[in-house]
């Protein structure tokens, strides 16, 4: 795990081209962290969101009016904590009905949160700064004196922030917050009775993964967009890191990784795979082509393996241990 | 074998005069005992004599329509499952209620969650006092572990355990809220007769050596008049007995509701 990170901060800065950092490195590693965040809320503690891309919108338009109206903390750092508890306040908030609803009718719930966020930062024009069609943009960035400029600079500060933030929530799920959430999510009855409050079990659930959210939609609107419009945050981003989640593993923060990965590089490899065959497709299959694939993997380990990728990853680990004998 | 003749002078909970409906069925009708402070009190009865139910009213779950609950001196009418933890009432469940996708470890420390209080912010970093609290309550579910005997099925998803581990495990998470009450509901259903044995072992030894009060529901009349001091006797939600083992064994009543009586 430790060579992962050195080779990570060491080795790839020295082989990785522009394309490889903004288009693969840059994209995985924010859309880890909001997959971590959403893994918190779904996968830890069992309470289904749909919100995701609303709760990154909160981040990202936090953070640009923070960054916009206090040019004194012209700082990344304090600019994307102030986005990540921005949003972890309007999880709270639409954490709330948790209490009450559950499954579907909570999916329904943070799928309205979404909506309501959707047009929040259409309508309400102070908080994109009275531009036409809510389209924003930030201009220079800095961390402790540091410019951020180049797209090996925004790799750096983005996987610190990352490494940083999955070392946080490695420590949560494993402490005693971490098992009050999922004792709620095995069976909340039983977790009340032993002590838990559901309530504020939920609650700290929807603030802890709404902040890692917002940091990361912070973090896409700085550093991977730089220029961006309420749409980039919609309903599809929600599903996306759903689909992530999923498919990485439910519970599982290495498997937020491998979803964020797979969904990250599907497209790209899909849309290379039948020219190395000599095979020409017009982009309109393609995509429908991703559709499919991803439908059908979707499918797949809802069936097959609810665990995820990284269910897959440890017993195939298990098993080339073992090999060549059966046990 | 000789029945245990204790005496328990102080009176740990006392229930007077409960009723519990659920629309129009009466699951519980005027019921009143009290348990004593250090005893092991068995409630039984046939299958639907609102045994369950009288355990959910006492640790919260339940509210009854009618009648109090007196617990350490203070008389209560309503109140919530978490409270009734936070008092010392820890219980176990006819059907096994753990965390399924957790291991043995984290479910039984999940039974400390009231004397973890660190906040997020020190378990984030899992520095200074938020290790601190993990190591010591670690401590303690580690002397459960060793007690139920169940060191080997530490890391074990509790999910794929046997059915007379599961029974275990869930008496350690209760146990390890160190409760001053602790309700067993129906601790050795669907055991063959070594496992009754272990759990008859755990449970008078919890008694012992931690002065635990226990109030348990069981099927099997040779464990719960082996075991118990005193015995409660309901039958369709109405109290037909109550005493010392011998007392009930003999209660014409309690034979008929068992046995049935000719016509």
């Amino acid at each position: 795990m430790l060579a992962v990170i050195v080779a990570a901060f060491l080795a790839v800065p020295m082989v990785a081209s522009p394309y490889l950092y903004t288009e693969i490195l840059i994209p995985f590693l924010i859309l880890s962290l909001a997959a971590i965040g959403l893994n918190i809320l779904v996968g830890y503690c069992g309470q289904v969101s749909l919100g995701t891309g609303g709760f990154m919108a909160v981040g990202a338009y936090a953070a640009y009016n923070l960054w916009l109206r206090v040019p004194e903390l012209n700082n990344l750092i304090v600019v994307f904590l102030f986005g990540g508890l921005m949003a972890a306040a309007v999880g709270i908030l639409f954490g709330i009905p948790s209490l009450r609803i559950k499954g579907f009718y909570l999916a329904v719930a943070t799928l309205a949160s979404q909506f309501f966020l959707d047009w929040l930062f259409a309508r309400v024009k102070w908080l994109t700064n009275y531009t036409p069609s809510g389209s924003v943009a930030v201009g220079k960035l800095e961390v402790f004196g540091w410019h951020v400029d180049t797209p090996a600079d925004r790799y750096l500060l983005i996987l610190g922030i990352v490494v940083v933030g999955t070392l946080v929530a490695k420590n949560l799920v494993r402490g005693h917050i971490g098992r009050s959430w999922m004792a709620v999510r095995d069976m909340d009855i039983a977790a009340e009775i032993i002590g838990f409050r559901p309530l504020r079990t939920k609650l700290t659930a929807f603030a802890v993964s709404s902040f890692f959210i917002g940091v990361a939609g912070a973090m896409w609107a700085f550093l991977r967009l730089g220029a961006w419009e309420p749409l980039a945050f919609d309903i599809n981003r929600s599903f996306q890191i759903l689909f992530m989640v999923i498919i990485g593993g439910l519970g599982s923060l290495v498997g937020s990784f491998m979803g964020a990965a797979f969904i990250v590089l599907m497209p790209i490899l899909l849309n290379q795979l039948p020219g190395w065959f000599g095979i020409r497709m017009s982009t309109a299959l393609l995509s429908h082509l991703e559709f499919m694939v991803f439908g059908a993997m979707i499918v797949f380990f809802l069936i097959v393996e609810p665990h995820g990728l990284a269910r897959l990853w440890a017993v195939a680990k298990e098993k080339l241990r073992l090999w060549p004998f059966p046990h | 074998m000789v029945a245990r003749v204790r005496s328990f002078p102080d009176v740990l909970l006392s229930v007077e005069n409960i009723s519990l409906s659920f629309g129009g069925v009466k699951a519980l009708t005027d019921i009143s005992f009290d348990i004593a402070k250090g005893e092991i009190r068995a409630i039984i009865g046939p299958n639907g004599a609102g045994k369950s139910s009288m355990l959910n009213c006492i640790n919260g779950f339940y509210h009854p329509q009618q009648g109090a609950i007196t617990y350490k001196g203070v008389r209560r009418s309503q109140m919530k499952p978490h409270e009734a933890a936070e008092q010392g009432i820890a219980r176990t469940f006819q059907n096994i209620a753990l965390f399924r996708g957790m291991s043995t470890l984290d479910n039984i420390m999940t039974g400390r969650n009231l004397r973890m209080k660190t906040g997020l912010f020190w378990q984030a970093l899992h520095i200074g006092p938020a290790q601190r609290e993990e190591i010591e309550n670690r401590k303690v579910v580690e002397r459960i572990i060793d007690f139920l005997e169940i060191q080997h099925i530490r890391k074990a998803p509790v999910g794929q355990l046997p059915y007379g581990l599961q029974k275990r495990v869930e008496l350690g998470r209760a146990l390890a809220a160190e409760p001053e009450l602790l309700l067993l509901d129906e601790p050795m259903a669907g055991m063959n007769i070594e496992e009754k044995q272990d759990m008859c072992r755990f449970i008078l030894d919890v008694n012992d050596e931690f002065g635990t009060t226990i109030c348990l529901i069981e099927h099997d009349m040779g464990v719960v008049m082996d075991i118990s001091d005193r015995v409660v006797v309901l039958d369709y939600g109405k109290k037909i007995g109550d005493g010392v083992p011998d007392e009930v064994r003999s209660n014409e009543a309690v034979v008929a509701a068992y046995l049935g009586v000719s016509h």
